[in-house]
Parts: structure tokens; sequence; C-alpha cells
């Protein structure tokens, strides 16, 4: 299968010429498959933003080519406005953003900037909101009324009722209560399986990344420092340990059970897998 | 880009010049002005030209950084020029027309003229290069302190000051950040006509503005938390010194001046 987005050798230098030159980028390839859930994780500064930002267009190569569909994306630098409808991104605190009157509004600019018809936006938008699970009655308040959990669905919203190919979230859980977490997060789960979007999540906890995506990647200092199934990434805990990056907390249980002695898988990653392997290990038990 | 303004950046270093106290920085940089002014001839202007030169030397900093500041008045620098090319009376330089209307006066004067913008606008610039804001704003509370029995807000001024250069660089990575943002919902800030084009500030006025309204409320909060309740019996965590560096620079202008105003009377 084609890659739908394809990361050849890019580098990106910020302020080059200057004493404060440096490359957050390295000479980094990466590739996308159509329909895949990535998790992009790694610690502040590995690159991480910097590489979204090549991926629709905000930024531009210092060196290397960003393919989307086989295309390059920088082929024709007037139509870059095309990718960026074709690759949604939602960056960091979107909340910081919204700025229309109501949040409906708010919500239709991204399609109103596609040139879309009227009824069309207000299909979208619609859509848009049910899926981040926005009630009709708050789509007409002003968006600086809502609490900060709402604030960031309606920002969401935003850019899924572009209805991208690819949709990019920059940590869109940082700064919320462990409830309203798992509530984006399912959200984006079920958008997910049901448009079958290629979704990109990037975040630095590695208990939300193990939970949600089918394969990681792991940035770290400007490049790409190994890619694979949770499963894979987790087996290799202690270089993840090594490079500074956490594993979550059961495989960690697992690691130091099986340091004593029980032959647990060490690429354990979730409370039930760690369960499963105990039963099994009990000799098929009925549970605790 | 956005990033690219040099208003007041600062370059980091350890010269002997960014050692000097931020007072005497700007009291320098007032007496190359003055010097700046009272020259007349050649030889003022290479006296002053030699001690900028000695102390951008001295700095370390790349003369392509401070010429990379100019770039933002070139225009008034030519502006300068060619009107004092042709509007200066005296012996034409040639009897062609249109360059019958340029003076021998003219030229030098214009000459004159655009040495003095660039020299004042480099001066400025390595002042700003080599000294942090804080610095600056600190040197400023302690030269204007006078001014504090004539019941004269000084400590609010210069606070107000460092607020407004402490946030510069902030809310130029807010703009950057928002402007991303609503580029990546397609937001168009590059074609259109004028009024489209102010049209399309508004998804970035009103984020930012609401963000600096919020920051301000969090930075007051802070500050109050912090038991701040303005400058009265305030002490300086760094308290600002002489050091016998200060009195040679500030020496070596004194005499710029004094050398200057001597020069003048000789008419050189």
């Amino acid at each position: 299968m084609e890659p739908i987005i394809r990361v050849d050798h890019l580098t990106h230098t910020y302020s080059a010429g200057t004493p404060f030159e440096r490359s957050a980028v390295q000479d980094m390839s990466l590739d996308v498959m159509p329909g895949e859930f990535l998790g992009v994780i790694g610690h502040t500064g590995s690159g991480k933003s910097t590489l979204i930002q090549h991926l629709n267009g905000l930024l531009k190569p210092t060196a290397g080519h960003i393919y989307l569909n086989g295309q390059d994306i920088w082929a024709k630098p007037r139509e870059i406005r095309q990718v960026r409808f074709r690759v949604g991104l939602v960056f960091q605190y979107p909340e910081y953003q919204l700025f229309e009157e109501t949040a409906r509004a708010d919500i239709a600019f991204g399609p109103r900037n596609m040139g879309l018809g009227e009824e069309e936006i207000d299909r979208r938008v619609r859509d848009a909101a049910a899926f981040v699970g926005l009630e009709e009655a708050l789509l007409d308040r002003s968006p600086f009324e809502l609490s900060g959990g709402q604030k960031r669905r309606v920002a969401i919203a935003g850019v899924i009722a572009m209805e991208p190919e690819v949709l990019i979230l920059d940590e869109p859980t940082a700064g919320l209560d462990p409830a309203g977490r798992e509530l984006i997060l399912r959200q984006i789960r079920a958008y997910h399986a049901s448009r079958g979007t290629t979704v990109i999540l990037v975040s630095h906890s590695m208990e939300e990344i193990a939970r949600n995506v089918d394969r990681i990647a792991v940035l770290h200092r400007a490049g790409v420092y190994m890619t694979g199934t949770p499963a894979e990434v987790f087996a290799r805990a202690e270089e993840l340990e090594r490079i500074g990056l956490d594993v979550p907390q059961v495989t960690k249980v697992a690691l130091a059970l099986r340091r004593r002695g029980v032959a647990v898988d060490g690429a354990v990653y979730t409370v039930e897998a760690l369960e499963r392997a105990l039963l099994a290990l009990k000799g098929g038990g009925e549970g605790c | 880009m956005l990033k690219d303004i040099t208003l007041g950046q600062y370059f980091p270093g350890d010269t002997p010049i960014h050692r000097l106290d931020p007072r005497t920085k700007l009291l320098c940089l007032i007496l190359f002005i003055v010097a700046l002014f009272c020259a007349k001839w050649f030889v003022s202007y290479a006296l002053v030209l030699a001690l900028l030169l000695v102390a951008i030397v001295v700095s370390g900093v790349k003369l392509k950084a401070l010429t990379k500041g100019l770039r933002t008045v070139y225009i008034i620098v030519a502006f300068t020029a060619v009107m004092n090319l042709f509007f200066t009376p005296g012996q034409a330089v040639s009897q062609l027309p249109v360059l019958n209307h340029i003076t021998w006066e003219g030229v030098r004067t214009a000459a004159f003229m655009v040495a003095r913008i660039v020299m004042l606008i480099m001066g400025s610039f390595l002042l700003t290069y080599t000294t942090s804001p804080i610095a600056l704003t600190n040197a400023l509370d302690r030269l204007l302190s006078p001014l504090k029995k004539l019941h004269f807000p000084v400590h609010e001024l210069t606070l107000m000051m460092s607020l407004a250069l402490r946030f510069i660089p902030t809310l130029i990575e807010e703009t950057d950040k928002i402007m991303s943002a609503q580029k990546a919902r397609g937001a168009d800030f590059e074609s259109g006509n004028i009024l489209r084009r102010a049209k399309a500030l508004v998804p970035i006025l009103v984020p930012l503005f609401v963000g600096a309204f919020r920051r301000a409320d969090e930075l007051a909060t802070a500050m109050e938390s912090r038991c701040y309740h303005g400058g009265e019996g305030r002490t300086a965590l760094h308290v600002l010194r002489y050091r016998p560096a200060d009195y040679a620079a500030l020496a070596a202008f004194v005499l710029l001046v004094a050398a200057v105003i001597v020069l003048r009377r000789f008419g050189l």
C-alpha cells in the first residue's frame, strides 16, 4: 500500500544565519499509511511540533520533501492552501484561536474558507459538533462563555468540519482534567473508527498513546528513534527510559514482575492485558 | 517572518561592553548623540566614527547584525540625502539639466546627514544588542530617580516599560502561533484588496487581545500574590555599581563631546 504521507529526509533549521540557529528536525524520514492511527511521541524539543507543521505546509522544509498521496506538496506553492484542507491540524491549546461571535460561526470558519455552499457548511458544522459531543444549544453561545473542555471541543470541531483526509492533533488533552481527557480521546477514537480517516496523535503521555494508537513513532533529538506497534515499542522499555521517555505504569509493573522471576510478557501496556497475562499464568483461573 | 524583527533584540555575550553598567551605556549613548549633532566637519565625524568603531569591535557584535537594523530606515536615509542634494543653495556641480540643481554644498550636507543617521542608528542598536531590556529599564529607573522628589512616577513608568518589553517577544510568538492555527483552517492573509486583508486580520486580532488581557490578569494576580505593592521600599536583586571601566568609558565619551565642541570653534 502507498503511504498517504511520506516524509522524505526532512530537515528544518530555525533562524538560519543568526546566533540562535538550530535544527529542530534533522534528516527525518517517516511513512504514514492511509487509515492508520499513528502516535507521535517524544519529549519537548524532539521536533514533534516542527514535524507536524510540515505535514500541512505551514513550514517549508529547509531540505527534503513531504509527499501527500505521492505528490510533493511544495510542487505548486500557490496551491498550498488546498493541502491544508486535506491535512487538518489541531494545534496545542486550540481554544486560544477561537474568535467568532458564536461557536457555530467559529466551526464554520474552515469550511467557509474552502468556499463551500451554505447548506454544505451547515451540514458539516452539525456533523463536526456531533462528533465532538457538543449539544446543538451550545453552538449559538459565544465561545468565550463555554467551559475549557467545551472550548477545546469547539476548536477541534473547527478542523474536523473541513473533513480532512488526515487529522493531526497536537497534545489535544493538555491541561484538561482526567474525565475531559478521556472524553476527548474517546471521541477521537470514535471519529477514526467511523470515518476511517488517518489520524496522527502527538503526545508526550505514554499512557495516552499506548491506549489509542495502532503504531508509534518515537522522536528523539530531531530524528525518528524507532517506530512500531505499541507492543514492539514498549518491549524496548529500557531504551525508552534511557532517552528520557516514560513507559506506561503497567509496563513498569510487568517489567518489575519479570525481574522477580514472574514470566509475564514485558511488552504489556494496558491494565487489561496485564490482567490477562497474570490470569494465564495462574492457569486460566476465574479472576481475582 | 515576524521573528526577524530586530527591535530591542539582545544578543547575550560577555565582552567589556556587555559588562559595562547599563547606566554608563545609556549615558554614553546620549553623549555620543550630542557629539554626533555637534560635529560639523570631517575631522569631528572621523573622531565620532573612530569611537563607534572601537565600541563595535570590543562588543563583538557582527557588523552584519548592525546593518540589518538599518534596513528599516533606508527610505528615510535616502529621502534625506536626496532632499539635501537638491535643495541646498550653493555652487552647482555641473551645467547639465537636472544636475545643475545639485550643489557641492548639497553633496557635502547629504553625505554628513547620511553619516549622522547611520551612526546614530548603529550606536543605538549597539546599546540594545549588548544590554538586556531589563538592565536598560533598571538603568532608567536609577537615572530618573531624582525626579521622584517631584512626585514623578518613575517606578511605575519603568515597570510599565519593562513589562511592555518583556511581553513583546511573547506577543510576537503568540501572533505567530495564532496565524499558523488560522492558516491551518485555510485563512488567507496574502491575497485580496485592502478591505479583504483588513477583514482577514480579525481572526488574529481577537484571540491576540483576548490572550493579552488574560495574561495581564494572570500577571497582576501573580505579582500581588508575591506581595508587590509598588516601588516603595523595594530593593534591587542586582545592585548597579559603577566600576573603573565605567568611569573610563564615560571619560572617553565626555572627552569626545569636548573635542567635537572645540573643533567646532575652529570650523573643523
